[in-house]
């Protein structure tokens, strides 16, 4: 007995350090989001090109990617190509062009590629704000009934949509 | 020797101020009144931004600490309560937008963990030192043992009487 009780603070520093061993893999940026599970926030903004009015019936019917991303932002132009390839493959993809000037959003899907079925334009970043954005771009996986499964922050390549984003889609899309 | 002492003292003050939180928040507004500016003080200073994390909306340059201090101070005008006002915010960017976390059964171990460590602890002292308190004095030397510490003793006086011889 008096033997193991030796060995209690070894066991207590081995269990700590484990514990802060996994601490360190994790990303602290991966903040956990409020909204997964709920469904898109009431919006009623205007669309990219002809300013039809959009809002959040556009996310009925089939699940799709909302991709949030801004002319401004440097990581949305890296992963921009492998939007406009998902979107080749047949993924759907609506746009939130984010606290951005619409001309310039235009010119760059005219100059890159436009990967998105709507681009719904929030200047002031109201829907943002809504969605619990911090940064674009960000990926948003959304069912066919209009509610949040999934987000991803930061730039969507194709490791991450092997590994964590088509999964939660191809889940979706067969309910 | 002052003047030098001097300026590294203003030289450290002044990076102190620098760095002090709340010295970033740059947007000027009107308030209504005193207690509104208090109000929206508190609420800024309590609330982290989720850019860069860290910090707090106050003393956040992020673009995003912007419109969350704006948004903050639009509720605060809409007539919303200190409570409503969290709500909406951890509504959106989660629990993870208060520094002073909320007492939930996620947050148990994080509120009572550091109080029941100590007691633990204190107890732990407690309990070691009433043990050796009550516990027989240990190490009785048997016979043999007794002759050889008590000839080792007698040299070793020996010796140092010699020395001092």
């Amino acid at each position: 007995m008096a033997r193991i009780r030796l060995f209690v603070p070894l066991i207590i520093f081995l269990v700590l350090a484990a514990l802060l061993y996994l601490g360190l893999g994790r990303d602290p940026r991966e903040l956990p989001s409020a909204l997964v599970d709920r469904p898109v926030p009431v919006f009623a903004l205007p669309a990219l090109g002809d300013d039809r009015p959009l809002d959040q019936t556009l996310f009925r019917g089939s699940p799709r990617l909302l991709n949030v991303w801004a002319t401004w932002c440097g990581a949305c132009r890296d992963e921009h190509p492998f939007l406009v390839e998902l979107a080749r493959a047949g993924v759907p993809i609506v746009g939130l062009d984010y606290k951005d000037d619409p001309a310039a959003a235009r010119r760059w899907l005219a100059d890159m590629g436009d990967p998105y079925q709507e681009v719904i334009v929030d200047r002031e970043g109201r829907l943002g704000l809504d969605l619990g954005v911090y940064g674009a771009p960000e990926t948003y996986v959304i069912d066919a009934a209009g509610v949040i499964r999934y987000r991803h922050v930061g730039v969507l390549n194709a490791q991450v949509w092997r590994e964590r984003i088509e999964p939660v889609y191809r889940q979706w899309q067969t309910p | 020797m002052k003047r030098p002492r001097l300026v590294l003292a203003a030289a450290l003050s002044a990076l102190l101020s620098w760095w002090s939180p709340g010295a970033a928040a740059v947007e000027i507004h009107d308030f209504a009144s005193a207690a509104e500016q208090e109000r929206y003080r508190v609420l800024i200073e309590e609330l982290r931004c989720p850019q860069c994390q860290n910090q707090n909306l106050a003393a956040s340059d992020a673009p995003i600490a912007v419109d969350l201090r704006t948004e903050v101070l639009r509720l605060l005008r809409e007539g919303k309560s200190d409570t409503e006002i969290i709500d909406f915010l951890v509504g959106r960017y989660g629990d993870f937008v208060l520094y002073r976390p909320r007492w939930q059964p996620a947050t148990y171990l994080l509120w009572l963990g550091p109080g029941a460590l100590l007691i633990a602890a204190g107890l732990t002292v407690v309990l070691v030192v009433r043990r050796q308190r009550r516990a027989p004095p240990k190490a009785v030397l048997d016979g043999a043992a007794r002759a050889t510490l008590t000839r080792l003793l007698d040299e070793n006086d020996d010796n140092s009487a010699g020395d001092r011889r």
